[in-house]
Order: C-alpha cells, then structure tokens, then sequence
C-alpha cells in the first residue's frame, strides 16, 4: 500500500514583495521606517518598475534603506538626496528615481535642495519621513520638532521665541509650479497606511507619465528618542502630529486626480 | 581639423563635449561662467544634460548623482565654489565614481577678486574634502593644453573611477589664441558594470561611501590608495625646456610656468644656462624627474602665482640637497618674464646658502612693490 500526501491548494495573499531585498531590519522597534519600505517596494512591484528604478538614500536613520530594496540604489550627502536624483534622472530620463529623505535631510539640511528640485518641476519622487525629530544622532530638535516638545537639543521642550516654529514641507512644496503631486499621509494606523500606499503609487504614477516633482509626506514614529511605546507613538501621531501637519492633497495634477488605482 | 583662434573658456568646454561629456551641472561664477554659458549653448541640442544648479553645493551633487550612471560628466568652477563643492567631491573620491571639475582660480582668500591665481594650488593638489584620497590634478598652460588635458582627464578619470581636477586661472580661461579641437568622440554604447542604471537581469548596484565598520572603510581606503600609486607610476607628466644642460631649474606651472619659459629664453640669450620644468600633473608630481633634476642642477628657482604651495611639495623632493629658492605674486597679481629673468640672474649668481627661503623672497617682494613694479 503507498502512502500520499493530500495537498491542497492555498491561495497566497502576502509575501515579500520581489522589490524588497530579504534582509533583517535595524530599525527600532515600533518605528515606521519599515511600513515605508514596503508601502514603496509593493508599488514598484505593482507598477512593474523596479528594473529601472534608482533609489537615493539619506543620511539619517534610513541611510542604509538600500539593504531593504532589491533594486539600484545611491547613497546621498545629508541633505542632497534632490540634487543627486536630478543628476542621474537627468541622464536616465527614462528611469525612475525615487529619494527616501527624513525631516533633518529634507527640511533642514537640504532646503534649497529640495524647494529647487521642486521648483525646476524634476520628474522625480520624493518619499518624505517627518517624525518631528532627528533619530540617527539620538534624539536631537528637527525643523518639525513640534513646539513645546523635548529632544536632547532642546531639554526644556521647543520654544517658539528661541527656535522658531516647525516646517510644513507639504503646504510649502505646493507652491512650485514645478510640482504634480504633493501629499501629507500618516502611518499611524491600517486606514492610513492603505492612503499612504495609494498615494506613493500616485506619487510614482506622477513621475512615470512626466508630470513633474512629486512628493508623499508621511508622518512617523520615532518611539526610541519620543521615549514612549510603540503604542504611545502612534497615539502621538494622531494626537499631536496630525494638528499641526493635517493631512491632505496640497497639489494634485489633474491627470492624476481623475487616475484609478485600487 | 584646422587651427581656430578660440576663447580659452569656450575651447575648454567644446574639447569636454567632444571627449564625450554628456551631462555638465554649474553655478556661476567668474572666471569660469563662459564654461557654463557653453555647455548651456550646446549640451541641449545634443540631446545631453545641462543644469544650472541652485547652489555649487547642488551642482557637484548633481555631479555625483549623474556620475554614478557611468556616463562623462563634470562641472567648472573657481575657488569659492570648490570650496563649497569640497563636501561632494569627498563623496564622489570615497564612491569611487568617475568625475571631472575645471578650476578656474582667481584670487583669494575670502571673496577675493577675479584676477588670475594659483592659490587653490593645495585645496586642489590635497583634495579639498574630508577623508583619505589623492585626486588627479592636470595643470594646463595654453588653450591648447587645455583642450589636450580635457580629454586626458576625462580617460583617466574613468580609467581609475577618480577625480580629476584641471587647474587653469583667469589667464588661459579668458585668452584667445590659436588652437585645435578634436574631432567628436562617439558615446560608448554600454554601461560600466558598477553604474546604476536599473537592476535588469543582474543584481542591484549600489554606490555609496560609507562603511560603517572601521575594517571595511581600512578596505577602501588601501584600494584607493594602492590606485593612486598605480596612478604615480603610470600618469606623471611634465614638460621641459632648455633642461638638458641647465645649471638652473626653474619649476613653475601653469601661467607662472608660461611665463617663466619666456624668462628663461631671455636667460639663454644672456649665457645663463637655465631651464625650465613645468610639470602637467600637479598630483602626482613628477617627483622622480624633480629629484633627478636636484642631483644635476646648482639651484631650483620655483616660480608660482601664490604664496609658495608647489615649493613645499618640491622642498619636501629636494631636501638640503641643493638651495631651492622661491618666486611668487599673489593676490591676482600675475607675475612680468622681466621680473622672473631678474631672478633668474639673481639665483645665478647666488653662491649663498639659502637659511628662509620665504623671508628672503618676501623682503624682496615688499621692496618690489615699495618701487612701484
């Protein structure tokens, strides 16, 4: 008498996307740079693009995103992520390039960086982490620091008179006539990660049909230097973040408003 | 192709098209901005890229970016802007991508004016940016060199995936003369293995510069420096006139060079064996050829447009062996072939040791300008 095997077959509803690189993460428990990944890597995937696509990483926590990605990828001067991607863009019109920047990168160190990239409409895409904080160095204020609140740089929490007032990058990169498509999304919970995919895909279909400088903002956690739980971060997302960096379509090229995806 | 008379500026840029150049990003600035208004003129009806940055910093981002395609490109400059470009060129030396930046130097520190200088002599020949790396550095003294050294630097800065810089001043990039451009070169059709152009059928690329472990950063930067040595043995160039049977050497580049090669004519006609030695590669100096030249001569007489950069690396070839003596203007101030005969004559006749030699010269500049020369 044999012996068989039953088998049956079972649909497969989640893996690992082929534009992802299968890698252990070194990210801080409960931050959110992981879900952006993926949100990016499942798109490129979707979009059949990842052959051609060219990432440019940061410096921040996130210098080492090109580990977790299974396509070409360069590593920027802090701040210069834009002007990188306008170089090669430049001389690969045809390929697609993204930046992954945090909020000291973009919004600190490379503001003229990224307004100019904007305001020359690059075709390129621009994933941007604001966790209102700068991670790799440990904690210190960023130019979204939200006011009043505490970093190692500023101990006795943001004050206004002295440091100023946070950046709404989304409202301020609307304004170039360069751009096609410039969001604000969060990643603070299931309902806003689904928005945050659709968009990045937007962002990508942007860049893919030459509609000018895209860029998704995507509010984050930060639990390691917010010093709360992974919990606790969320919350704070939709508690303190979300006033004063509201979500929103700041510019949306026509095109890509009437655009269906699911 | 027949001679031309051409603008220094313009030559230089038109040699970068032709020796394949296809993507120029910049930031004006003078003396070096009709590089720029070329490259804007030509590189769109070729169909190649040009950018007009909103910062030098930008520019030579734009540069590492488009350079880690694999494709020819550079950017020109002058010292304020290599200075703010140092932070990009460091990035560029230690991803170990290919990329050409002309310095048009002008006078300096600070804002400085817009004459001729050689004062970028160590930012450039040192490297200007943070870390462990030597770039190549060609130093043109004509229009035509400088197209010649456009296209060099080009081959070997793809040839061994490094800077290389070409220094000219205000002299050469604003000159007209005689000179010939090369036919065009065609564009190569495939891509380097290491560029980033898209993952098809092959693993991802990824160019960076940093290595998180001390070991590994060891790594790179034995691998960069056993390729500057190969780059010593290989690429040192220099010229030479009236060298054979010289008694006195002068060493100058570029400009000053150009200029000392009319003094030393004017010595030879008075019956002083001098000679002159212009090196081409500022880095790697012609280090064995000057040490040669030191067991041969009676005295080296180093003639430059700053305040003694090359004489310390020509000093630091020579030793005690025999007086190095120094001539120099700065400021912009570009120096007359009667002033360095002067010293030529001075030096021949000079059977003393030389105790300061940067004191000496500089009492003997203040009284030239206290005279009005």
């Amino acid at each position: 008498m044999m012996l068989t095997a039953q088998t049956t077959t079972m649909e497969l509803i989640y893996k690992r996307p082929e534009s992802m690189a299968e890698a252990v993460t070194h990210y801080c428990p409960g931050c959110t740079h992981g879900i952006a990944h993926r949100l990016i890597a499942e798109v490129l995937d979707e979009m059949g693009i990842r052959e051609k696509t060219i990432g440019v990483a940061p410096v921040g926590c996130s210098v080492f995103a090109y580990n977790y990605f299974n396509h070409d990828y360069v590593e920027a001067a802090h701040g210069r992520a834009p002007a990188m991607a306008t170089g090669i863009k430049r001389m690969l019109p045809e390929n697609t390039v993204y930046t992954y920047q945090g909020d000291g990168d973009l919004a600190s160190i490379g503001m003229a960086e990224i307004m100019h990239a904007a305001a020359r409409g690059e075709n390129i895409t621009v994933i941007f982490i604001n966790n209102a904080i700068y991670g790799m160095t440990g904690g210190q204020m960023a130019p979204t620091t939200l006011p009043g609140m505490k970093t190692t740089s500023s101990p006795y929490g943001r004050d206004v008179e002295l440091a100023g007032y946070p950046i709404r990058m989304a409202e301020l990169l609307a304004q170039m006539d360069g751009s096609g498509y410039v969001v604000r999304r969060s990643l603070h919970n299931p309902g806003n990660i689904r928005r945050a995919k659709k968009s990045i895909r937007l962002a990508f279909e942007t860049q893919e049909r030459g509609l000018g400088f895209s860029m998704v903002e995507l509010l984050s956690s930060c639990p390691t230097n917010w010093k709360v739980t992974p919990n606790e971060a969320l919350d704070f997302i939709a508690d303190h973040m979300v006033p004063v960096f509201p979500l929103g379509d700041y510019k949306v090229h026509p095109e890509i408003g009437n655009l269906k995806v699911r | 192709m027949a001679k031309q008379l051409l603008k220094g500026n313009e030559a230089f840029a038109e040699a970068a098209i032709r020796a394949g150049c296809e993507g120029f990003f910049g930031y004006p600035i003078t003396p070096s901005t009709e590089f720029l208004e070329h490259m804007a003129k030509r590189l769109p009806a070729l169909g190649r890229a040009f950018v007009q940055a909103e910062s030098e910093v930008a520019a030579i981002n734009m540069v590492y970016g488009a350079a880690c395609t694999g494709k020819r490109v550079m950017t020109a400059s002058s010292g304020p802007g290599l200075s703010l470009m140092s932070e990009g060129i460091s990035y560029i030396a230690g991803t170990e991508v290919p990329a050409v930046i002309v310095n048009v130097m002008r006078g300096g520190p600070g804002l400085g004016n817009i004459a001729p200088s050689q004062g970028d002599y160590f930012q450039m020949v040192k490297g200007g940016g943070h870390g462990d790396y030597y770039p190549i550095v060609l130093a043109p003294a004509s229009v035509q060199e400088a197209i010649d050294y456009i296209t060099l630097a080009f081959d070997l800065a793809e040839k061994y995936r490094t800077l290389a810089f070409i220094v000219v001043d205000g002299n050469i990039g604003q000159m007209m003369e005689p000179a010939e451009l090369p036919p065009m070169r065609e564009l190569p059709k495939d891509a380097p293995p290491w560029a980033v152009r898209g993952a098809k059928n092959r693993p991802p690329n990824i160019l960076t510069s940093i290595y998180i472990d001390p070991k590994d950063e060891e790594v790179v930067n034995i691998r960069l420096l056993r390729r500057w040595r190969e780059i010593e043995k290989n690429e040192v160039r220099y010229k030479e006139y009236f060298m054979d049977d010289a008694e006195i050497a002068v060493i100058g580049f570029g400009t000053a060079g150009r200029v000392a090669s009319s003094a030393v004519k004017m010595a030879r006609a008075e019956g002083i064996k001098a000679g002159l030695f212009r090196p081409i590669t500022l880095s790697p100096l012609p280090k064995k050829q000057i040490a040669e030249i030191a067991g041969r001569v009676r005295r080296i007489l180093v003639v430059e447009m700053n305040h003694g950069m090359m004489l310390e690396d020509i000093q630091a070839v020579v030793g005690d062996s025999i007086p190095v003596e120094f001539f120099g203007r700065m400021g912009g101030v570009t120096p007359f072939p009667d002033e360095i005969l002067e010293e030529i004559r001075r030096v021949n006749a000079n059977e003393e040791p030389v105790s300061d030699v940067r004191g000496e010269w500089l009492e003997r500049l203040e009284a030239r300008i206290a005279e009005g020369k």
